[in-house]
């Protein structure tokens, strides 16, 4: 068989997966739905859905009010973050990069600390709003540091200078709660990353951001494409390489910036994902990207549901749930499958 | 300039003195007392673990980026801190222990880890994509529990280990430095023999083995070099992080790239190190652990080597 059939048979049978992981989505929200501590059947669910007010019995409450939004929050921040780690990693050739390395996860957190400490905020509803200023900082801080110099924002310049704003933030966010207990409390469950209570005002705030992203992010295919044959090439083959890395960073800080500041840093999704992705795809970003962007947030929702039901009353952060979970199954692909490289 | 901060280190504090004191006294030319105590029982401790701990991580760290050739590749981020951290945590929130107990666990954890990641890449050899994969998948399971283990210790268990996981080269023992300093004496020196080979395998693997390198095994002696000096450092000071990831990188742009190799590196760990140490001790307003600072010690610089070098740093 020629490499050329090889494409087109895979080509063809990408979009029917696309279909299929949109199914599977579906399938996994509905179970996001229904399972819980409560059991929920689809008839209920279904009438509160339909009535779209609630009838003040428990379980139209917990639909309404808990379940659904945590389902949608669960679903557009697994989509941005699976889609920001592929457009990171395809801007700076690394397999390594996610959107925690770019300074994203420390400028937050470090923003968080600031609004506890400093300005006495508390609640969760609150810390969003530092959350998504602190991250969107930093990233456009650690571009700007790393096209400083010649050749521009170089691919390893920008690992580095992500390495460097994150290690310095990071410093400045443990000596404050290394001094404040207060801080630390907060800080060490706002850090695990959950969807659990995150709820309606939230999911509104950070929805519009998200979603405009996303529908932006889906242009970037052909770019990382060249991207991935190294910057001459791409130049060569007529494109704007600078444009290209400045537009992808504007999109990934919004991405990255509102899911962690919503649901905190969320480790695996957007590091993990787009190799996943990868291994199904192969190496062309334009099938890549749609894939992550539904992988993720299967990923996402089923470590949600699991630690829900997997530890009785109080349930397990979803971040414990992908490391402890996911990162054996990963592991597994990872020794299986025939890999392309980044 | 790491000797010179290596005698500063020792000459500030609240009881000042002068370079030819600490000098004369370390190396025992004068007697006096007073003098001793301070530079041989105090001082020089913690001199003596930064500038140990640092040339480990650095070492190590350059090491891991070489051979994986990954300037993000520093054993922070390929699941070896991870862990040591989780050992060590579970054993200050589960069990209550301290001091050099903590120590033997993250050893063991960050051994363990490091075997793992072996034997999962291994697949008719090691392919650096392959490993840094695993890598990956190992940091986040061990994250992950970490993360759990946090959430459920009480507070002040978490504020014990928040501490220990920032690392402090204040907390080493007298055992753990001196091991650690054997093992720098008998391993730098290995570390460099097998340079060489590091150097056809940054050609790749099939150049290499053409040039006649036997790729795996000097890939796996390298490893098992940089494996045991992290793990050491960690033991003796927690997970310190960043040193090592950046000390590779720093020596680069000063130095430029394939000179000094694995020994500018860990000097260049070791001098972030002393510095970090310096400031965390003395221009705070209370006494920080290093890990705290070496951040913001080392994050600046980098930032500011990266503003001003032309050279492409060859970081990987």
């Amino acid at each position: 068989m020629t490499s050329s059939t090889k494409t087109a048979r895979r080509a063809s049978a990408l979009g029917p997966g696309l279909a299929a992981l949109c199914a599977l989505l579906a399938l996994v929200a509905f179970l996001s739905v229904t399972q819980g501590s409560r059991s929920i059947g689809l008839s209920e669910v279904l009438h509160a859905l339909g009535s779209l007010d609630n009838d003040g019995s428990i379980n139209s409450t917990v639909t309404l009010e808990l379940r659904v939004p945590r389902t949608l929050l669960g679903i557009l921040v697994g989509a941005a973050l699976g889609v920001a780690g592929a457009i990171l990693q395809g801007v700076t050739r690394n397999p390594l990069a996610d959107a925690g390395i770019m300074g994203i996860n420390s400028g937050a957190a470090a923003f968080v600390v600031f609004a506890i400490t400093v300005l006495g905020v508390r609640g969760v509803g609150v810390y969003v709003w530092f959350a998504f200023v602190g991250a969107i900082g930093a990233t456009v801080l650690v571009y700007a540091i790393a096209s400083l110099g010649r050749e521009g924002a170089t691919p390893v310049k920008l690992a580095l200078a992500g390495v460097a704003v994150t290690a310095g933030l990071g410093s400045v966010t443990s000596g404050i709660v290394m001094t404040n207990v207060d801080a630390l409390n907060e800080l060490r469950f706002w850090q695990v990353g959950s969807l659990a209570g995150r709820y309606t005002p939230i999911l509104v705030g950070v929805a519009p951001f998200l979603l405009v992203a996303l529908a932006a992010s889906l242009v970037f295919g052909r770019a990382l494409n060249g991207l991935a044959l190294g910057e001459d090439v791409a130049r060569g083959l007529g494109q704007r390489v600078r444009l290209t890395r400045v537009a992808a960073f504007g999109v990934v800080a919004v991405l990255a910036g509102a899911a962690t500041a919503a649901c905190g840093p969320i480790v695996f999704v957007g590091l993990v994902v787009p190799h996943m992705a990868r291994f199904i795809c192969g190496p062309d970003y334009r099938w890549i990207l749609p894939y992550s962007m539904l992988l993720a947030p299967i990923v996402l929702l089923l470590a949600d549901v699991l630690g829900r039901l997997v530890s009785g009353p109080d349930e397990l952060q979803v971040g414990v749930v992908l490391g402890v979970l996911g990162a054996p199954t990963f592991i597994g692909l990872v020794r299986y499958a025939r890999l392309s490289e980044v | 300039m790491v000797a010179a901060l290596f005698v500063i280190t020792m000459m500030v504090g609240s009881f000042r003195l002068s370079a030819g004191e600490v000098i004369g006294s370390v190396l025992h030319l004068r007697d006096d007392p007073s003098v001793d105590f301070v530079v041989r029982d105090l001082r020089l401790p913690t001199a003596l673990s930064a500038l140990t701990v640092g040339l480990a991580l650095g070492a190590s760290g350059t090491i891991f980026q070489q051979l994986l050739r990954n300037p993000l590749a520093s054993p922070d981020f390929v699941g070896i801190t991870s862990g040591a951290g989780l050992a060590a945590v579970t054993g200050i929130v589960l069990f209550q222990v301290s001091g050099m107990v903590v120590s033997g666990l993250a050893l063991g954890g960050a051994i363990t880890a490091a075997l793992l990641m072996y034997v999962l890449a291994w697949r008719d050899g090691v392919s650096g994509y392959r490993f840094i994969l695993i890598g990956i998948g190992i940091a986040v399971f061990f994250d992950g529990l970490l993360g759990y283990m946090l959430t459920r210790a009480q507070l002040f268990e978490a504020r014990q280990a928040m501490h220990w996981l920032t690392g402090s080269v204040g907390q080493a023992s007298t055992g753990e430095r001196q091991l650690l300093m054997y093992a720098l004496l008998l391993l730098l020196p290995t570390a460099v023999l097998l340079q060489r080979q590091l150097r056809t395998l940054e050609l790749g693997d099939d150049t290499a083995r053409a040039l006649g390198s036997r790729t795996e095994l000097s890939r796996a002696g390298l490893l098992a070099v940089a494996v045991t000096l992290v793990a050491l450092a960690v033991s003796a000071a927690g997970p310190i992080l960043f040193v090592a990831l950046v000390a590779g990188p720093i020596a680069n742009r000063l130095l430029g790239p394939a000179t000094g190799g694995i020994v500018a590196a860990a000097l260049a760990g070791a001098a972030l190190l002393l510095t970090a140490d310096l400031v965390a001790v003395h221009l705070m307003p209370t006494a920080l652990p290093t890990g705290v600072v070496t951040g913001a010690v080392g994050a600046p610089y980098l930032l500011w080597l990266l503003a001003t070098t032309n050279r492409q740093g060859a970081g990987g």
